[in-house]
């Protein structure tokens, strides 16, 4: 006699499609999901309970380490909100330089999505095809800050290194070379028909969830909404630059896929404007106090970061040490509707639609 | 910020005094990062005749009282309870974190304890140096008393704009024109007090350091209405709940949410305050169900329950874990781990 019985099911913590430590507790009946329930913290480090004994500036590794494949906007979000607290001017030149690594930063983090998530999905040549060009960006950030991944670029004021003599000028030439690599992965992958039938539909949810859910980014756009911070609520200097915010209107798997590749290309046409208008000299760091004390009281800032709103609300009581430090991370609110949308689901399309929501769990941990 | 302070803020006028000020200050606080920034600039900028280990001790000791009077200093004008620290205190607090800057080094770990008993270990260390250089104790002390009335500036001007209670006081001493979002904040207000309940709002204020954030405090009992009104009215419209942060004031609790309207961009934050032997409020999931994780992170980490939430259960500590990291109280039950 044929027996059936629901089985409880580990995915992860230690699994390449959890990328990084992420445990999914699945309910399975027979290849159907149940019920599933993300377990995190595995990479907890306390973060926002370390910098309360920090100062400002000793804060800004520790957030390198919370969205690693995007060090640079995490560092920028902490020198913002400082600067916003304080009425620190940031000159020009730093201005420049911080939207650049900013957009270099997103597509090299867009590049390692593409690339993970084909080899979830089974490819594995365009994995190698990702992280050589994102070698190129990383190379660049090298060159920039000695640093490939955890950068510390960033300062309350300013940044911390000047671009080295030739550095605009390789920025200038990989654009180019992007737009161009770029074609090639439409070829590669976007028209293949055993893609398309993997992402097409899949862990699709409408403009109104997304919204009461709380989600940002991509994951938002992807239902209609045009919701992008760089344009609705301009930060840095992007008010001064042309570009779209794609939006997709499905929802599903394959809209998030097509608009994260719309944005390397937008951010591909940011960096052609600011790099023709890279001030050619100029100071790199402002006016700041030696000790940073920003006055008591409270600010929540954000931005937009490559995986969505991220947030910093500092609350000061004039001492050199925040009296609380709150990272929003977008990784950390898009994933928790995860297990709304795997409900239903088979056990193959949990992992396209983990993948799609694009999480890094340095990020949700915190 | 006015142009004097702007100009004191970047201080080119007093740099020697400032910096040796900014290198004990730095110490004080125990930043490892920018102790080595400051050592190194300090190397590079003094003769090694002066740079024996006796002045150097002198000098610490010199800046770090200041710094132990002066963390005193920017609480005095405030009368409000909430955020007021009595200077002993402060001044306690300094010597705690002085000590730990000690590194070990028995010399240094003096200098440390020294800098936290405030004025007295500054002129015993001030008597050490023998008076050899008046001059530059003049501007030392012209460089504290120029940072303290800094800090008194910005600590009024911070009130102003935090909106503790003692805010209210200076905002009415200096009238600044009404921010663009007042109206805003005073829809908000009169709304919740017309449908909700006539004292649902504690306090409004337009937060001028978070882009005039228009911050209403709404008593926790009237949170879950107030949630609905402000998601569905159609002048309100906030369906977008972009952060939660939970802050353990001491005194208080607090949980903000930070809504939006994302067409009119129209946004707000509201806090709800709570006691510290029992923190409780109301939780916004049937309202917003991305309160679910922010709301289970705040109850993990600084233990404020959440009546209506369906699956309050630790989300980022081991389930077993005893106590709450973020309180300001909080001991670890075993300091080894």
């Amino acid at each position: 006699m044929i027996r059936t019985e629901e089985l409880l099911l580990n995915v992860g913590p230690q699994h390449p499609s959890t990328h990084g430590v992420l445990r999914i507790v699945v309910k399975l009946d027979g290849e159907v999901i149940k019920e599933a329930t993300p377990v995190i913290g595995y990479l907890h480090r306390g973060t926002e309970k370390l910098a309360e004994s920090l100062n400002y500036t000793q804060i800004i590794p520790y957030t390198d380490r919370m969205d690693y494949l995007s060090a640079m906007t995490n560092n920028y979000v902490l020198c913002y909100a400082v600067e916003k607290m304080m009425g620190i001017e940031v000159p020009e030149r730093a201005q420049f330089l911080r939207l650049i690594v900013m957009e270099l930063q997103r597509i090299a983090s867009h590049l390692v999505w593409w690339g993970t998530y084909l080899l979830d999905l089974g490819a594995l040549s365009p994995f190698l095809f990702a992280f050589k060009d994102r070698e190129k960006i990383v190379d660049l950030f090298n060159e920039l800050c000695g640093a490939r991944l955890t950068y510390n670029y960033m300062r309350v004021g300013g940044v911390k290194w000047d671009a080295p003599p030739g550095w605009i000028d390789k920025v200038r030439d990989f654009i180019p070379y992007m737009e161009k690599q770029l074609q090639d992965y439409d070829r590669l992958v976007t028209g293949n028909e055993i893609f398309l039938n993997r992402v097409k539909g899949i862990g699709k949810y409408d403009a109104e969830t997304a919204i009461a859910w709380g989600l940002s980014g991509v994951n938002l756009r992807c239902t209609g909404v045009k919701w992008d911070l760089r344009k609705d609520e301009p930060y840095c200097i992007y008010d001064r630059f042309e570009f779209d915010v794609p939006v997709g209107k499905n929802g599903d798997c394959y809209d998030r896929y097509l608009l994260r590749i719309e944005e390397i290309r937008q951010s591909l046409r940011i960096l052609k404007q600011a790099v023709e208008q890279f001030p050619s000299s100029g100071e790199t760091m402002g006016k700041v106090p030696r000790v940073i004390r920003p006055p008591e009281g409270e600010t929540y800032v954000r931005i937009e970061a490559p995986r969505g709103e991220l947030g910093c609300h500092i609350v000061s009581k004039g001492k050199a040490e925040p009296y609380r430090l709150k990272f929003r991370r977008p990784s950390f609110n898009n994933l928790q509707m995860l297990p709304k949308l795997l409900v239903g689901e088979t056990m193959s399309n949990l992992i396209a639609i983990l993948g799609g929501v694009d999480i890094v769990l340095g990020e949700v941990d915190c | 910020m006015s142009e004097e302070q702007k100009r004191e803020e970047s201080r080119p006028a007093e740099p020697e005094a400032a910096r040796r000020e900014d290198a004990a200050e730095a110490r004080t606080g125990g930043p490892a990062d920018a102790r080595v920034e400051n050592a190194g600039e300090e190397k590079r900028d003094e003769p090694a005749a002066e740079g024996g280990r006796e002045t150097v001790t002198a000098r610490e000791a010199s800046g770090g009282g200041s710094a132990g009077t002066e963390a005193g200093q920017p609480a005095q004008p405030q009368p409000d309870a909430a955020s007021d620290q009595p200077a002993s205190a402060a001044g306690a607090e300094a010597e705690g974190k002085a000590a730990p800057a000690g590194d070990g080094d028995g010399a240094r770990a003096g200098d440390g304890a020294d800098a936290g008993t405030g004025k007295s270990g500054g002129e015993a260390a001030d008597a050490g140096k023998a008076a050899v250089d008046p001059e530059r104790e003049a501007k030392i002390r012209a460089a504290q008393e120029a940072r303290a009335a800094r800090l008194a500036a910005k600590a009024a001007a911070g009130a102003a704009a935090g909106g503790a209670a003692a805010g209210k006081d200076a905002a009415a001493a200096e009238p600044k024109p009404p921010s663009p979002k007042q109206p805003w904040l005073d829809e908000a207000v009169e709304l919740l007090k017309t449908e909700v309940h006539p004292e649902a709002v504690e306090e409004a204020t337009i937060n001028a350091l978070s882009d005039d954030m228009p911050t209403i405090v709404v008593k926790a009992e009237h949170w879950p209405a107030a949630a609905k009104l402000l998601r569905d009215h159609e002048k309100l419209g906030c369906r977008y709940l972009r952060n939660v942060t939970g802050v353990d004031y001491e005194t208080h609790m607090e949980v903000v949410y930070f809504v939006i309207n994302m067409e009119t961009k129209r946004e707000y934050a509201i806090k709800i305050r709570t006691d510290r032997e029992h923190p409780s409020v109301p939780s916004a999931v049937p309202v917003w169900p991305g309160a679910d994780w922010p709301e289970r992170e705040i109850y993990d980490l600084l233990g404020i329950e959440f009546p209506g939430h369906p699956n309050l259960r630790r989300i980022l500590m081991p389930d077993d874990w005893v106590g709450h990291p973020l309180r300001k109280d909080y001991v670890p039950l075993d300091p080894e781990v």
